[in-house]
């Protein structure tokens, strides 16, 4: 895999990552919101859920999602770093 | 021993350990004053990113605004979480492999230009400033219902306490210091909140709680919470009264500008490797979202609590935290219609945007303000948003060693 394939492989997760991002905040949390809101979960109306909670519980898993993507990239086009470059 | 007392010792306790760790860990190096000898695992440069961010404005603050916004609080909620994905994927790795110390040094080396390293510099300066008079008017209130002094005092004295054991340790004190923080900031957050989740709706989780039938009835919290608004003259709890077009662009320049915070940027350059980069913002985030998801239950849960023990009542029976907080300045009363009862509901209680107190007092024993009464709604309270976390405890009546 050269640095170009790394590149490319990084830019098209970030983009996927990006546009979940953009749905369940933007999307569910705000424009499709008051459409969700009849549908319900628990006590909560769907979509003021996204807003107050979900989209909070969706940032958290995308991070750790591109960590470990990043890791596996990492690994096999064999970057290793040094500690205090 | 009174709880004042107790209250005394335990904070006591709280600044003795920051000033501990900060005397223990104080730098020996520029390295070090900056960037921590880049040394910081990613675990506590969460929490410490965590305990920054969350400062006065998040902890104190924000579940109040929600508890008065209703939906539309989810702008801070979305907004401050949601720049970190930006952060986490877009600016942490690449600042961190470039090796600078600061984002102005970043720019100014990566552009070669001292122009734009200047203008970097001057950005900084006016973020920080401006974020720091939000913080320190949240430090003032902690200070001045503590020690029952005025609230510019309050302000002092807190930010004589802040200097202090900031500028002895440099970033590593400071991280260090923020990890010890950020254990008491959440600890003293959830129990709380824990308990009054418990006695509202018998779900020791607030997160769902807050979506939980209320004890011994069938009806969902938030529908009370919708009913109650509306009977009162507000719009529903669950409903936006803003627009989407305001709601998308307040949460969209949140969300950006929390990614482009200094202080937190700053906390990116501490940590052995890139990849630790992209964890500790992982990390950071986790942190923030105990408090970010419990926020909106807090809110919801003070805000039935507080119009249930208000609405309604006459002064005299009023609770003791009402006149507490009226003694402060931060809540006032003015019995409009002479019934002696509190009346509580939709719109500004009288002219101007702050009571202004005279040495007075009324007929009942309460403040009397010298603003004119408005004429277009019925409400008598005044009530500033900023004090709803620290109030919210005695407004749930729990018992004085839990909130102390």
């Amino acid at each position: 895999m050269s640095s170009q394939d790394y590149w490319k492989a990084n830019l098209k997760l970030l983009s996927v990552l990006l546009f979940v991002w953009f749905i369940i905040s933007f999307g569910f949390g705000i424009i499709f919101s008051e459409f969700l809101d009849q549908f319900s979960l628990g006590g909560f109306k769907l979509g003021f859920w996204f807003a107050q909670q979900g989209s909070i519980y969706g940032f958290v898993i995308l991070i750790f999602v591109y960590v470990i993507a990043m890791h596996f990239l990492e690994k096999k086009i064999g970057i290793k770093e040094e500690e205090n470059e | 021993m009174s709880s004042q007392l107790l209250t005394y010792i335990f904070v006591g306790l709280s600044f003795a350990t920051y000033i501990a760790i900060a005397i223990w860990s104080r730098a020996s190096s520029t390295n070090e004053f900056y960037v921590a000898g880049k040394g910081v695992n990613p675990i506590a440069n969460g929490m410490a990113t965590a305990a920054d961010w969350m400062s006065a404005a998040s902890f104190i603050s924000m579940a109040g605004l929600i508890s008065f916004l209703g939906k539309d609080g989810a702008v801070y909620l979305m907004g401050w979480t949601g720049g970190y994905v930006l952060l986490a994927l877009l600016l942490a790795p690449y600042l961190r492999k470039f090796g600078q110390y600061t984002v102005p040094d970043f720019i100014g080396t990566r552009y070669y230009s001292k122009t734009a390293r200047l203008v970097a510099v001057l950005c900084l300066i006016f973020i920080s400033f401006t974020y720091v008079a939000g913080q320190m008017r949240g430090v003032g209130i902690v200070f001045s219902r503590f020690l029952e002094v005025e609230i510019q005092v309050g302000v002092i004295i807190g930010m004589i306490v802040v200097f202090f054991y900031a500028v002895l340790g440099g970033m590593k004190g400071i991280t260090y210091t923020q990890v010890a923080q950020y254990c008491v900031m959440i600890f003293a957050y959830l129990v709380p909140a824990i308990f009054i989740s418990i006695l509202i709706t018998g779900n020791p989780i607030p997160q769902l709680g807050f979506g939980d039938t209320l004890v011994n009835s069938s009806t969902y919290l938030l529908d009370k919470l919708d009913q109650l608004s509306i009977d009162l003259g507000f719009s529903a709890y669950t409903e936006n009264t803003k627009s989407n077009i305001d709601i998308f662009c307040i949460t969209a320049a949140l969300m950006f500008g929390t990614a482009g915070l200094p202080h937190v940027i700053v906390r990116f350059f501490t940590v052995p490797r890139v990849s630790d980069a992209r964890k500790s913002a992982g990390y950071a985030l986790v942190f923030i979202a105990f408090l970010y998801t419990t926020a909106p239950a807090v809110a919801a849960f003070s805000r039935v609590n507080f119009i249930e023990s208000i609405q309604e009542k006459s002064y005299l029976d009023s609770p003791d935290w009402f006149k507490n907080w009226e003694n402060i300045g931060l809540i006032a009363w003015q019995d409009k219609n002479d019934d002696g009862l509190i009346n509580y509901s939709a719109g500004k209680p009288f002219e101007g945007s702050r009571p202004i107190f005279s040495d007075e007092f009324g007929s009942q024993g309460q403040r009397e303000i010298k603003n004119l009464p408005t004429l277009d709604n019925s409400n008598e309270v005044y009530i500033d948003r900023d004090i709803m976390v620290l109030a919210n405890p005695e407004i749930a009546k729990l018992p004085a060693w839990l909130w102390l």
